[in-house]
């Protein structure tokens, strides 16, 4: 009569697993929240910008019990799914499981539709930092300074209407108050990013687009040109600056002195232009 | 080994081969740079600390200088008595820089006239044929000498349509017609800097912004502050 041998019986993986993954979600994701998610970019430059690093914490708030999910199972099934040494066996049979199945789709579903909802929601409330074209549905409520931004190959240049449609090299802003940007170009397409404000609009040629942003800290920002456009474009890159509104008043006014000569040379305010001349283009 | 591997193995050692020749030609390429040329100390011509600059401005570069684009709007640099193509300069930090342009090109006009206005000299103007002044009709530019990073813009006007004796080829010769516009600058930290034309001068490209405005050694370069 043969030895009947006998395996040792299989531990539930599922339930075992699972516990794991939660305990480690539940430990990983208020770390990752409470520890990345302030350090999270473009950082606090401005309620906009604060809104993007709220939206960053939240994704990756949900993101790490997916990531868990993926890395805590492939660790799993090396430790304990292992082929022995010597053995040369086929692995069992896979069969579908309608109830794994059915719980992927509709939980991954679900993140995914909330996520779109949360950022729907988000944009409504201001466009958060992005271009809204030249009638965005999303308008801030109160008085916004209008400061329009223009990009050219290989600079922007800025207007301010409410200063006499002065044009200046430089971008300065009042601390603590809305401003309405009016994003365009004189040429090809351009992108204006002022990455500290969380601010990316992109800048077409005989086109509007208003972006709003509200800076809320003394601050240098950067601004570079996030649109490919040509010979010079890792060159376009300036910095700008959010001033106290007394700073402000006084620098705009030094603008209007210092650029008082070209003040007449310059079209009257448009929210675009198509400039001549294209004498040479062909 | 079987036919088909050997198809395989071919394709494979062809794929690799074209691939290294053009690595090889994109490399050769973006690291292939006008030769750079340094203003001239000035302390024994001009009585004042610093270096001088000479450039001038030609609507076509000329076979001699540019046998593959002759016909492109160009800069040239003087260089020891001689008119160099080239469109990188070197100058010393923290130092005045003394140029002169020798405009020979007629006028383009500028698509954002704010460029018109002459920014960042001594003194915040530019002379133009020995007359200073703070910013030009933007319509008669013909080019620009702007450092952005510095705050240096300098509009250059063109010479009148009507003038007699034009100059068809680089080198432009004095004799023929020209604006003279000279300023002085003060360099700052050392460090290479972008210079660039921003008037649509690039005759027959779309608004007059390809070829030459998009090519480094004609209306573009860099001014390395040593």
């Amino acid at each position: 009569m043969a030895a009947e041998h006998h395996a040792p019986p299989e531990p539930n993986h599922a339930r075992r697993f699972g516990l794991i993954w939660l305990v480690a979600s539940l430990i990983a994701t208020p770390i990752v929240v409470l520890v990345v998610g302030p350090i999270m970019p473009p950082g606090n430059g401005s309620e906009q910008a604060s809104g993007h690093v709220t939206d960053n914490t939240v994704l990756i708030g949900m993101a790490t019990p997916v990531l868990l999910l993926v890395l805590l199972y492939l660790i799993y099934a090396i430790v304990f799914f292992r082929q022995p040494k010597g053995a040369a066996l086929e692995g069992p049979a896979i069969h579908g499981d309608v109830r794994i199945q059915t719980t992927w789709i509709v939980v991954t579903s679900l993140l995914v539709l909330s996520l779109a909802a949360y950022g729907t929601v988000r944009l409504l409330e201001d466009g958060a930092g992005s271009g809204g074209g030249p009638s965005p549905v999303a308008v801030p409520s109160g008085y916004k300074l209008p400061v329009q931004v223009i990009g050219q190959e290989w600079m922007f240049t800025y207007r301010y209407p409410t200063y006499g449609g002065v044009e200046t090299p430089h971008l300065v802003l009042p601390v603590n108050q809305m401003v309405e940007l009016h994003v365009t170009s004189l040429d090809v397409i351009h992108s204006f990013w002022a990455y500290q404000l969380g601010v990316k609009a992109d800048a077409n040629p005989n086109t509007d687009n208003v972006v709003f942003v509200k800076p809320t800290k003394l601050q240098t920002f950067e601004v570079r040109c996030a649109e490919l456009c040509g010979i010079w474009h890792g060159y376009m890159f300036d910095h700008g600056q959010v001033v106290r509104p007394a700073a402000f008043k006084a620098w705009i006014a030094e603008q209007q002195r210092r650029f008082a000569p070209v003040q007449k040379d310059l079209p009257s305010y448009s929210t675009k232009y198509i400039p001549e001349p294209t004498r040479r283009g062909g | 080994m079987s036919v088909l591997a050997k198809k395989l193995l071919g394709i494979g050692v062809g794929v690799v081969i074209v691939g290294v020749l053009i690595g090889f030609y994109v490399a050769s390429w973006a690291t292939s740079f006008p030769q750079s040329v340094a203003a001239v100390s000035t302390r024994k011509v001009a009585g004042f600390s610093g270096t001088q600059l000479t450039l001038q401005t030609v609507a076509a570069i000329g076979p001699k200088y540019s046998p593959n684009n002759p016909d492109w709007v160009s800069y040239l640099v003087l260089d020891h008595g001689k008119w160099v193509h080239s469109t990188v300069f070197t100058v010393p930090a923290n130092s005045l820089v003394h140029v002169t342009v020798y405009q020979y090109d007629g006028d383009t006009g500028l698509r954002n006239p704010f460029l018109a206005q002459v920014q960042g000299t001594i003194g915040g103007t530019v002379t133009v044929d020995g007359k200073a002044i703070t910013s030009i009709n933007p319509e008669e530019a013909s080019h620009t000498f702007a450092v952005p990073q510095l705050g240096l813009f300098i509009p250059l006007p063109g010479v009148p349509e009507e003038a007699k004796n034009q100059c068809e080829f680089a080198p432009c010769l004095t004799s023929e017609a020209h604006r003279t516009i000279t300023f002085t600058f003060r360099t700052g930290a050392k460090g290479r800097y972008r210079w660039q034309c921003f008037v649509p001068c690039a005759a027959g490209w779309i608004d007059g912004n390809g070829g030459p405005m998009q090519t480094l050694g004609y209306m573009d370069g860099f001014l390395d502050v040593v």
